[in-house]
C-alpha cells in the first residue's frame, strides 16, 4: 500500500533527516511510528502524502509509491482521496466553524456532487460516532470530540490510508482512549491502512500489527512490535519488563505478560520502600478552603491542602476535575478565595516579582516564559529578574542535567529541554515550593525519565513539589503523594504506592501485572523464571489481597 | 420541521439597510428608537453559536464612541455656541498651537451636534454588531461568486485569527505574571508579542498542512487570461461611464458605457469562476423569507430617504438654536417596516445536544473504574450542558 524505496530526506544541505529507508507498509495494517523526538516521525509521516516535501520544502530522494501512485509527481491536495492526514491540534486544523461543514470541506474541494456529499456525511458521522454533534460549533467541542471530528474530515473523502501524527498528544487519558478505539475499530471494521505517531506507547502497542523504529540516525526498522520493542531505546513500562526478565519478546498487553508471570515463577525484589511518611515539620504550603470560580462554573471547591518540604506530590483526574487550576490559585496567578500561606505569606497579595521567591509555576506551555532570541539571553534575564549573582541560572540548569548551547533559539529546542530551560528561569528565583502544570505532555520515554530525575533531585534540596499530570507511569516513578481530583473536589490522597494500587484507571502497568503485589515501577522488580527464589527478598502482598478492582 | 437558518447575505441586507436610516438621521429619539428596535430585532432572532455571542461588545463599542466624542467635544471643543452649561478652566497654549483651546466654557449647541453625530455613528455600528450576530459572517463570505473563491478563503480565516489571538494573548500575559514581569511596560509587552506571534504562526502552519492534504487546490484549471482581460477593460469603461455621468450632458452615452461595463464585469466573473469546480454543500438557498426580510429591509431605506425629504427638520433637527427633538408618527415609518422583519422569521436554534451526548462525554473508560467512583464523584458539570442545553436536556427548537 505504502512503499519507501531508497527514501533520503533533508530539509538543509548535509543533515539528513531520514536515510535510506527501504519498507513496505501492507494493506489494512496498522503501523506505529516510533521514536525519540527529533527523529523524523512527522517527516516520515508527511512523506505518505507528499506535504513533505511539497509543503515543507528540502530535498528527497528515492520514491514514495502509495497505492501506486508517486509522491514526487502527485501534490499532497492530489493525494486526498488516497491518504488522509490528521495532524496533532484538531482545534488548528479547522477551516469551518461547523461540525457537518468541515467534514464537507474535503468533499467540496474534490467537487463531489451535493447529494453524493449529503449521504457521505451521514455515512461519515455515524462512523465515527458524533451524528449528535452534527450541527454544533467545533470550538464547543470537547477535545476528544474535536479529534474524532478532525478524523471524520478526512474520512469523508474516503482515503484508503490514515495517516495520524500523535493524534492523543492534546488529549486527557480518556478522550485519547476514545480517539484510539475509534482509529482500531477503523482498521478492524473498515479495513483502512493506518499509520500512527504516538508517545505513549503503552495504550497502542497491544492493536499495532507493525511497527517502524526510527532510532534518531536517520534510519528506519520495520517489524514486529514484539520484536522491535526488545532493543528500542524507547521503553514502555512492559518492555522494561521484558528486559529484566530476559523475555525473548515484549508482552504487548498487561494480559500477555500476566500470563507468563503466571507460567513462570516470578520472585519480586521491591526496591526500598519510598513510601516513608510524610516529615511532619512545618508544611511549606498551607491551603484552606481554596475556591475557584470561572463565571458561573465552580473549578476548585473549597480544598484544603499541606504541602510538606521534600515531597512530591501529583495532582491527577480529568480534564476539568480542577487540578490545573489549583496550582494556578496556589501560585497566585488566578484569582480564588480562602487562605492561602507560603511562608508567612499569601502569594496573592505580593507582587509578582516577591511572590516567585516563595512559590513558583512552570506552566503548560513552557514556551509562553521565554521570549528573548537565545538561551544564554533567557538565562542572563532570569539572573537579573532575581536579582541573583550571574551565572546562577546557568549552574542550575547545569544541574538539571541539561547541556544547551547558549546561541540556541528557545523555539527550536525540543519539549523536554524547553521545559527544563523554563524551570531552570523559574528555580533562580530560589523558592521553596515548585509547581509543575502538565509536564510530561509532549515528552517522549527519555526525557519524562530525565523529568523524573530532576524531580527527584528537587525533592532531595527539600522543596516542596507539586505537579499535575494524566501521565500515571510518571506520577508512579516520581511522586511520593499523589492527590485524585474530582469535579473541583479531592477525593483521594495518600501516598503514592496506596492510591495508584487500589485505584484501577490510576493504577500503572506494573501494578497490573503484579496484582496483589504492589510493585508501582519496572525498577522494582527483579525477575528470574528459574525460580530460584535470592534471600529476603521476596515481595509483599497487598494486605487486602484482593482483585486488582476495590 | 428542520430549524433553518436564514441566507445569511439576507440578515446583512436588512442590517446595512437599517445602518443605512441611521445614516440619514441625527435626532436622538429616532435613533434611540432605531437602536432599540434593531436590537430587539437581534435577541429575538439571533442563532445560538460563539460568534453570536459579541453583540454585548457591539453595544460597549458604541456606547465608547459617544464617550470619547462628548470627552474631546467638552475638552476642545471651544466656545462657538452661546448657552454656556459650565467652564472648565482653560489651559493656555503655547503660540504654535492657535486656533486650539483647551478647556474654557462647554457651550450647549456644539455639544448636542456633537452627541447626535456621535450616536448616529454609534447606531450605524451596532447595526453591523447585529449583522454579525443574526448570521455568521464566515458564512457570509462563502456565499460569493466563484471568481472571488479564493479571497473569501483568506478573509474567513483572517476573521478566525481574531479569537484564537485573544485566547493566546490572555495565557501568555498570565504566564509573564510568573515571571515576574508585568505586562505594562514595553519591555513586558515585548514578551508578550513574540510568544503570541510564534502561537499564531503555528497555528497557520497547520491550517495551511490541513487544506492541502484535503485537497485545497486541486480542482483548479489555469487562470484565463481572456476572463482577466475582460475584466480589466469592463472595470475601466464603467468607470469611465461614472466620470461621464458626472461631468457631461451626454447622459445616454453615460448610461450605456456604464451598463456595457457592468455586464462585462459579470461576464468576466462568471467566466473566471468558471475554472474553479468546488462543490458547496447545503448552500444557503435564496427563497420567499429571504426576499421579505431584504424587502423589510430596503423599505425602511426607501421610507428613510422620501421622509427625510418630506420632514428634513424631523429627520435633522438644528441644534443652533438647541431645540427639543420632536418625532411624528410617519417618521416613524422606517422603523415599523424595519422591525416587520420578525414576521417571516423564526428564532433559530441550531441542534442542540441530546441528553445521551451529554452523558456520553462523562462515560468513564471502564466500568470498574465507574464503579470504584460512584458516590465519590458526580459528573463535572461540562460547559455544554451549562450554556446551552436547557434543565430537563431536551432538543428545543423554539417556534417549530
Amino acid at each position: 500500500m505504502i512503499s519507501f524505496e531508497n527514501l533520503s530526506f533533508a530539509y538543509s544541505p548535509g543533515r539528513q533527516t531520514l536515510r535510506n529507508v527501504n519498507l513496505e507498509i501492507a494493506e489494512g495494517e496498522l503501523c506505529l511510528l516510533v521514536g525519540p523526538t527529533g527523529a523524523g516521525k512527522s517527516t516520515l509521516l508527511g512523506c505518505v502524502n507528499g506535504l513533505v516535501p511539497h509543503f515543507t520544502g528540502g530535498t528527497l530522494t528515492g520514491r514514495v509509491v502509495v497505492d501506486g501512485r508517486d509522491t514526487r509527481k502527485y501534490q499532497p491536495q492530489d493525494l486526498a482521496d488516497v491518504v488522509g492526514y490528521v495532524g496533532q491540534d484538531p482545534l488548528k486544523s479547522f477551516v469551518t466553524d461547523i461540525v457537518a461543514d468541515e467534514i464537507a470541506y474535503a468533499m467540496e474541494q474534490l467537487g463531489i456532487s451535493p447529494a453524493a456529499m449529503r449521504k457521505r456525511i451521514e455515512e461519515t458521522l455515524d462512523l465515527m460516532g458524533i451524528a449528535q454533534l452534527r450541527e454544533r460549533p467545533l470550538a464547543e467541542l470537547s477535545g476528544g470530540q474535536q479529534q474524532r471530528v478532525a478524523i471524520a474530515a478526512v474520512l469523508a473523502a474516503q482515503p484508503q490510508i490514515l495517516v495520524l501524527d500523535e493524534p492523543t498528544s492534546a488529549l486527557d487519558p480518556t478522550a485519547a482512549q476514545d480517539v484510539l478505539s475509534a482509529i482500531s475499530m477503523l482498521v478492524h471494521e473498515v479495513g483502512m491502512t493506518v499509520v500512527l505517531a504516538e508517545h505513549r506507547l503503552e495504550r497502542v502497542m497491544h492493536a499495532a500489527d507493525s511497527m517502524i523504529w526510527l532510532p534518531g540516525t536517520g534510519a528506519a526498522e520495520y517489524g514486529k512490535p514484539a520484536q522491535l520493542l526488545r532493543h528500542t531505546s524507547v521503553i514502555p513500562p512492559l518492555a522494561a519488563l521484558a528486559r529484566i526478565a530476559e523475555w525473548e519478546d515484549v508482552p504487548l498487553s498487561v494480559r500477555d505478560a500476566r500470563r507468563r508471570i503466571q507460567t513462570g515463577q516470578p520472585v519480586l525484589q521491591l526496591a526500598q520502600s519510598s513510601t516513608s511518611t510524610p516529615p511532619s515539620d512545618t508544611p511549606a504550603l498551607q491551603a484552606n478552603k481554596i475556591t475557584v470560580r470561572y463565571g458561573n462554573t465552580l473549578a476548585v471547591n473549597g480544598v484544603d491542602l499541606a504541602l510538606e518540604p521534600g515531597t512530591v506530590t501529583a495532582f491527577m483526574g480529568r480534564n476539568g476535575a480542577g487540578k490545573s487550576s489549583l496550582l494556578w490559585a496556589l501560585a497566585g496567578g488566578i484569582p480564588s478565595t480562602g487562605r492561602l500561606s507560603v511562608a508567612g505569606h499569601d502569594p496573592r497579595e505580593m507582587t509578582p516579582d516577591a511572590s516567585r521567591t516563595l512559590i513558583t509555576l512552570v506552566p503548560q506551555t513552557a514556551a509562553d516564559l521565554l521570549y528573548l532570541p537565545t538561551v544564554a539571553d533567557e538565562l542572563a534575564q532570569a539572573d537579573k529578574e532575581s536579582a541573583a549573582e550571574p551565572g546562577t541560572a546557568l549552574a542550575i540548569l547545569q544541574s538539571l542535567g541539561i547541556e544547551l548551547t547558549p546561541e540556541q533559539d528557545p523555539r527550536d529546542l525540543s519539549e523536554g529541554q524547553r521545559l527544563a530551560l523554563a524551570l531552570a528561569i523559574q528555580l533562580t528565583a530560589r523558592p521553596a515550593v515548585v509547581l509543575l502544570d502538565e509536564p510530561t505532555r509532549g515528552l517522549d520515554y527519555s526525557a519524562k525519565d530525565h523529568l523524573t530525575q530532576i524531580v527527584k533531585e528537587l525533592q532531595l534540596a527539600g522543596k516542596a513539589v507539586a505537579i499535575s499530570t494524566h501521565d500515571v507511569e510518571f506520577a508512579a516513578a516520581a511522586s511520593t503523594r499523589v492527590v485524585l481530583m474530582a469535579d473541583g473536589d479531592i477525593i483521594a490522597d495518600g501516598d503514592t504506592r496506596t492510591v495508584v494500587t487500589s485505584s484501577p484507571a490510576y493504577s500503572p502497568q506494573m501494578a497490573k501485572v503484579f496484582a496483589p503485589f504492589d510493585v508501582i515501577t519496572p525498577s522494582e522488580v527483579a525477575i528470574r523464571l528459574d525460580g530460584e527464589v535470592p534471600a529476603g527478598t521476596k515481595g509483599n502482598p497487598r494486605p487486602n489481597d484482593g482483585q486488582v478492582a476495590s | 420541521m428542520k430549524p433553518t437558518v436564514l441566507h445569511p447575505w439576507a440578515w446583512w441586507l436588512w442590517a446595512l439597510c437599517l445602518g443605512g436610516v441611521a445614516g440619514f438621521t441625527t435626532n436622538p429619539l429616532l435613533l434611540a428608537w432605531l437602536a432599540l428596535a434593531v436590537s430587539t430585532v437581534t435577541i429575538m432572532r439571533r442563532v445560538d453559536a460563539p460568534w453570536a455571542r459579541s453583540v454585548r461588545a457591539y453595544f460597549i463599542l458604541a456606547a465608547t464612541v459617544i464617550v470619547i466624542r462628548v470627552f474631546f467635544q467638552v475638552l476642545l471643543g471651544g466656545s462657538s455656541g452661546h448657552t454656556v452649561l459650565f467652564v472648565l478652566p482653560q489651559i493656555p497654549l503655547p503660540e504654535w498651537a492657535a486656533g486650539i483651546t483647551l478647556g474654557g466654557s462647554v457651550t450647549l449647541e456644539p455639544l448636542l451636534y456633537s452627541i447626535y453625530d456621535a450616536m448616529r455613528l454609534a447606531v450605524i455600528l451596532l447595526c453591523f454588531g447585529c449583522a454579525n450576530s443574526l448570521s455568521s459572517p464566515r458564512q457570509a463570505l462563502r456565499s460569493v461568486p466563484a471568481a472571488l473563491y479564493e479571497i473569501s478563503v483568506a478573509i474567513v480565516i483572517a476573521l478566525s485569527v481574531a479569537p484564537q489571538l485573544i485566547e493566546s494573548i490572555q495565557r501568555v500575559a498570565k504566564a509573564r505574571r510568573l515571571r515576574g514581569h508585568s505586562t505594562k511596560k514595553l519591555r513586558g509587552l515585548i514578551g508578550l508579542v513574540i510568544p503570541v506571534l510564534g502561537d499564531a504562526i503555528d497555528r497557520s502552519i497547520s491550517l495551511a498542512a490541513s487544506m492541502q492534504s484535503r485537497g485545497f487546490a486541486s480542482r483548479r484549471g489555469k487562470r484565463s487570461a481572456a476572463a482577466l482581460a475582460l475584466m480589466v477593460s469592463a472595470a475601466m469603461l464603467a468607470t469611465f461611464g461614472v466620470f461621464l455621468l458626472l461631468g457631461t450632458t451626454w447622459l445616454a452615452l453615460a448610461v450605456l458605457c456604464l451598463i456595457a461595463g457592468l455586464l462585462g464585469v459579470i461576464a468576466g466573473m462568471r467566466l473566471a469562476g468558471r475554472r474553479l469546480q468546488v462543490t458547496r454543500f447545503n448552500p444557503p438557498t435564496w427563497s420567499g423569507r429571504e426576499w421579505l426580510v431584504a424587502a423589510s429591509g430596503l423599505l425602511a431605506l426607501a421610507n428613510a430617504i422620501i421622509f427625510s425629504g418630506i420632514q428634513p427638520g424631523i429627520y435633522n433637527p438644528g441644534t443652533d438654536p438647541a431645540i427639543w427633538p420632536t418625532l411624528t408618527l410617519p417618521a416613524l415609518a422606517p422603523l415599523v417596516t424595519g422591525i416587520l422583519v420578525l414576521i417571516p422569521t423564526a428564532p433559530v436554534r441550531l441542534q442542540a445536544p441530546d441528553a445521551a451526548v451529554l452523558v456520553g462525554r462523562q462515560r468513564p473508560l471502564r466500568p470498574s473504574l465507574a464503579a470504584a467512583m460512584e458516590g465519590a464523584t458526580t459528573p463535572a458539570p461540562s460547559r455544554v450542558a451549562n450554556s446551552r442545553v436547557p434543565k430537563n436536556g431536551v432538543l428545543t427548537q423554539v417556534g417549530q
